[in-house]
Formats: structure tokens, sequence, C-alpha cells
């Protein structure tokens, strides 16, 4: 019925020359540094060498053969996890809570959520340094989680937000008057509604955690380093490029787990 | 589960029920006593704020009574949780679930019943029948235009008999040519199924051609319940007759003695007169005679001099405006075919039998609020 005349926003003509040349070298600038690192990681040289003159794949063996770089992939692997768990758990709360109770200060609360996200990285670790050396935190698995379940709590809270505020609620209405106690509800309309948005909340949160550095190097200590600090130390103290086979591979493993809510919510959307 | 009756109908009675939300001063609905007939399809019509939705939402069970008790089958449901009360619901924004396919969406409440699974399957494939849409079983509702959506929702509010089917503007977010066919089927529904439908509504021509009663709202309270012919013909109230149809309303003051209602330049025959005080007379459209010789009036019809203002063609008709001497305004309908008697500008004698008029009082003899929601052509009865 509505086929009205609509105005031709397509994508490609609509763009004039000048936007397509920014777009172009912002495009260029994000990914350049995967441009010159993934090759580099595939490198037969000695050291860093771009563009490679030989190939091989001998820093990927390198790095999985090396036991500091395994031992520190692990670490962060398990930390991230971590993170992403506590961070969905407490977010999705805090999302519900802002979302559904109406009480006073609830725009603070709110803005309040979003502080990690604004304060500069640097001053937050200072700030976490000083308190944990008091708790004795630093150098603890349970020092690296709670520190960067601040900083994923954002994302959480905010991915999880946006999905309640599309939530109908005269769903929950709806499927009362069909016989569903609220249990029910929940469960079978609530949460599958929202499950796409708290599994992006949870990527979100793992991969906040898995490339954090500021906050990490101030944690370490020689038994627990993550894959960042390892790699800025690695590049400190000596030039090997296995960092850039880690490296390479924190770039992949990074789409990977972003593109999964994603492929969720098309599948999803086509079945 | 409870057990159904063969034809799944039941009967509702509202005894007195009013609302007040916390907050407010005014009563959203105001003492109100309604019996609904099983089987019957029942609409509540009223503006915007007349508390018809309210009244729906404490049939369903969202929003708690404030006073007074509702009984389905002669057991006061007032304190049940909606989904102990066992009733069919369809909302204006259909409210399927997008993450279930069609047959999915109508066989939850069968699901809810813990029905087992082959029966499920039969259920769900009668009613998907029933609003023809068996073909889009493993459709997404996304997948579905409005009216198809809608009719989904109307199959999952009754598959599982439920004692009464209660709908909210269900017809409010689809465009005109898809509200009437769904009107249609709505009617079909009801035929086929017997169950007792509760209607609510702003638009008077889905009220007139659905219902089998009316009970218009007005500020919390019902203002007169009947048949659509009773309320068009037969409004008790100025409210009733200018929501429903157009009118020409003449007001004056009632001479009972006399018979008539005196209006500011003259007078018109009343022969029920309810009440000496102020008065309305209402006549409908159809029933205002045009003629240019007054002799050709029979003796018992009422006449007045008129003036015509504008000659609208609708189609089937002429609208015709006309403006009497006491500066009332007013409209007669012409079936198009027989030459029009009057062109604008004409002096005309308007005339028309006092038994097709209706004499309600005037509120407060004051100005009275024109309704907001109209329709742009006048309905036949």
């Amino acid at each position: 019925m509505s086929d009205a005349v609509k105005p031709a926003v397509g994508r490609d003509h609509a763009l004039g020359w000048g936007l397509k040349s920014v777009v172009a070298l912002v495009g260029l600038l994000l990914a350049a540094p995967t441009v010159v690192v993934v090759p580099m990681s595939f490198s037969g040289a000695d050291t860093f060498e771009f563009p490679p003159k030989n190939w091989s794949v001998r820093w990927y063996e390198a790095f999985f053969n090396s036991e500091r770089w395994m031992f520190s992939l692990l670490t962060s692997v398990q930390i991230a996890f971590l993170v992403a768990l506590t961070a969905t758990v407490l977010g999705v709360g805090v999302a519900f809570g802002l979302d559904r109770a109406r009480f006073k200060g609830r725009n603070a609360i709110r803005s309040l959520m979003m502080a990690p996200m604004i304060m500069p990285g640097i001053v937050v670790a200072v700030a976490i340094y000083g308190v944990f050396l008091r708790w004795q935190l630093n150098g603890t698995a349970t020092g690296f989680v709670a520190a960067h379940t601040v900083l994923a709590l954002p994302f959480v809270v905010t991915v999880v937000s946006t999905s309640l505020a599309g939530y109908d609620r005269t769903m929950d209405v709806a499927a009362a008057t069909l016989g569903a106690t609220a249990l029910t509800t929940f469960f079978r309309v609530t949460v599958p509604l929202l499950a796409p948005g708290v599994l992006s909340g949870f990527v979100f949160a793992f991969v906040t955690s898995l490339d954090e550095v500021v906050i990490a190097l101030f944690l370490q200590t020689p038994d627990i380093q993550t894959l960042p600090v390892q790699m800025y130390n690695s590049i400190t103290l000596e030039i090997d490029p296995t960092i850039a086979a880690a490296s390479s591979l924190m770039v992949a493993a990074t789409t990977i787990v972003l593109l999964v809510p994603l492929l969720v919510r098309r599948k999803r959307s086509t079945s | 589960m409870s057990p159904s009756p063969s034809d799944g109908s039941h009967g509702i009675r509202i005894s007195r029920v009013s609302k007040v939300y916390p907050g407010t001063a005014r009563p959203a609905v105001d003492d109100v006593s309604l019996d609904i007939a099983p089987g019957e399809f029942m609409t509540l019509l009223g503006p915007s704020g007349s508390g018809k939705t309210t009244m729906l939402s404490m049939l369903a069970g969202f929003v708690g009574v404030s006073a007074g008790s509702i009984e389905i089958d002669g057991r006061d449901v007032s304190r049940l949780k909606p989904h102990r009360r066992n009733l069919g619901v369809v909302f204006q924004q259909y409210a399927l679930f997008p993450h279930m396919s069609v047959a999915k969406n109508v066989a939850f409440p069968l699901q809810q019943r813990r029905m087992p699974k082959a029966d499920i399957e039969t259920k769900v494939a009668e009613a998907l029948k029933l609003v023809h849409l068996e073909p889009y079983a493993d459709r997404l509702p996304t997948q579905l235009s409005g009216g198809q959506q809608q009719r989904v929702a109307l199959a999952r509010a009754v598959v599982y008999q439920p004692r009464a089917l209660l709908m909210d503007e269900p017809l409010g977010a689809l465009d005109r040519r898809l509200r009437d066919q769904l009107q249609r089927e709505i009617a079909r529904m009801h035929r086929e199924l017997g169950m007792t439908f509760i209607f609510v509504t702003h638009d008077q021509h889905e009220a007139l051609t659905l219902s089998d009663r009316i009970a218009v709202f007005n500020e919390g309270r019902i203002e007169q319940v009947g048949t659509p012919a009773d309320l068009y013909e037969r409004p008790e109230t100025l409210f009733v007759a200018q929501f429903l149809g157009e009118s020409t309303c003449f007001r004056g003051t009632v001479d009972r003695q006399a018979g008539v209602l005196r209006c500011e330049r003259f007078s018109v025959r009343v022969p029920e007169a309810p009440e000496t005080g102020s008065g309305v007379v209402i006549v409908r459209p159809e029933r205002l005679e045009l003629c240019a010789d007054e002799t050709e009036v029979p003796e018992s019809h009422n006449r007045v001099a008129a003036t015509v203002t504008d000659v609208v063609y609708v189609g089937t008709h002429h609208q015709v405006g006309l403006r009497f001497a006491d500066g009332t305004t007013g409209m007669a309908m012409r079936l198009v075919g027989p030459p029009l008697p009057a062109a604008p500008g004409d002096d005309v004698t308007v005339a028309w039998d006092p038994a097709h008029q209706a004499v309600v009082a005037d509120p407060a003899g004051a100005a009275v609020s024109v309704p907001e929601v109209r329709s742009a052509t006048p309905v036949l009865p």
C-alpha cells in the first residue's frame, strides 16, 4: 500500500566523490595496521620485514611451541571468559533494573555506568593499582577479572539496554492472556528475544578484556601475564617476529568472536 | 484446562464496576454495569479517554477493579490474574511472538494447557484454516502483512476455546481496505464459533456493522446500550446521537401541554414529549424531506423553513447542507437519481414524520462536547 515515492537514498550514487574519498581514507587508516602485521607474521626472515621477501609459518610454530606465549594466551582467554561471564550477569541485572524500575537517580546511575568508558585508561589503571595494592589483589586472577569487569560493564549495559528498549511489553501481557505464568513468559518469550543482545554484550566484554593492556601492565607479575602484556614485554626486550604471529592471531580471534552475534542474528531472521 | 461447553460461549456480568487510577481525580470507569449474553457480539464504543479500553483491561485482568465485580459464568473473576481467566485477547499491535513461527504462536496457549502434542497439531491446523492462513504455518510473523498478522493473533486467541474473545481496537493499525476485509472475517468467525465477542473501538462504522449490541461510553460511563438500530434510531442522549451518525439537532424548550418543542423562531411537534425543560429534537438526514411545495407535506409531519447552504455529491447520494431560521445547521440526504428539489441558496421547506425523530434532554442546555472521532460519510441505518 505504502509504496509511496521515496527519495532515492541509494547507497552508491548518493555519495559524492568527496565523501567517497573520505570514506576510503578512513577505511584505509583503520585497516592499515592489519594489512602490515598479517603479511609480516608469515615472513621467513629473522627480523621484522615488510613486505616479506619469502614466506613461512615459522613464527606461528614459534608461538605455539613457546611455553611463555601459550601460557599468556591461556591466561588471557581464561580471564576474558570470566570477565565476560561476570560482566554479563551484572550488566543484564543493571539493564533490567534501569529499564523496568522507576526510582530516583535512575539517570544518574545510567550515566555513572558509562564512566569507565570516558575515564582515561591510565587514570583508571593507576587508581586500581593503588587500591589493589592495599587489598593485595595485584597479580591475582581475581584482581584481573574485577578490573576488567569494570571496563566491560558499560558495553554490556549499553547493548542489553538497547535490546530492552526495543522489547514490546505487550508481549508479556499477551503471553499472560494465553495462559502463561510470569516464569514461563520469561523463559519462553523474554529470554529468547533478548538473547542476541545478551550474547553481543558477552562478546563485547570478552573482547574488551582480551585486548586490554594498560591495567594489565600494572597488575602483572611474572606469574600472571596476559597476552597483550606478554606482547608488550616481548617487543621492549627483544626483536622477535613471534609477536607478529601473536598479533595476527589476536586479530583473527577478535574478528571471529565479534562476528558470532551477527551470524546468529542473521540465521534467526532467515530461518 | 477447564472444560468448555460445545458452543464455547458464556455469559459475562459487570456489576457497578469503577476504576480510579492513582493520582487522578476523575474515575476512568465510573459505576458501570453491563450484562453480556453468551455468544453475543458486544461492542464498547466511545471516543478516546471514555473508559472503554480501561473496561476491557479490567475484564482481561490487566488492571484491577477499584469497586464492583466482574462475573463470568456466575463466578467472580475480579481478583483472578490474567492467565487464570481463560479469555482470548487481541491487541491493536498484534503482539505476536516474533521468534516463533505462525504455527508455534498458535500452539503456545495449547502448550500452556498441557495438551497432547497430536491434539495441538490438529487444533492449530483448524485455527489456521479458520483464518485462511494454512499455507503460512511455518512463516515468521515479520514475513506477514499487518492484516495477516492480526489474523494469526485471532487464531491464537480462539484456538483454546476461551470463555470470550476480547479485542482492543484490533483494526486500528490497518489501512482502510484491510480493515474492511478483516471486519468481515471477524463477523464470520463470530458466526462460526458462536463465542462471546467483546470489541472495543472508536469507529462507529465498525460498531454498527459488527455488533449485536453496542455500549456507548462517555467520560467513564455508559450512555446507552442497545442494538445498532436502537442507538441510531432512538438515541437516548445527545452524545449518542452525535457520536453515531449524522443528525440535525433542534434545541429548545419542551412545552409538554402543547406537545411542542419551542425553538427561537419556530416550533416542532413532539407527540411523546418526555419532560418539561430544555430539550433537543434529533432527526437523521435520510428522514428529512425537502419540499418546494408545502402542500404536499402530510398534515401530521413537522415542517421547518430552511435555506440550502451547499450540496455535496458523495456517489450514492447527495448531502444537502441546511440552515434553519434560528441558525441551526443540519443535513439532509437524498439518493442520487430523482432530481434534487433545491440548489444552494434556495429556500425550502424541510419536513419529517415525528415518528422518526428522537427527543433527548439538553445536557445543561449549554455547549455539548462534539465527539472528536467522526466519519466523513453519514451512516445508513
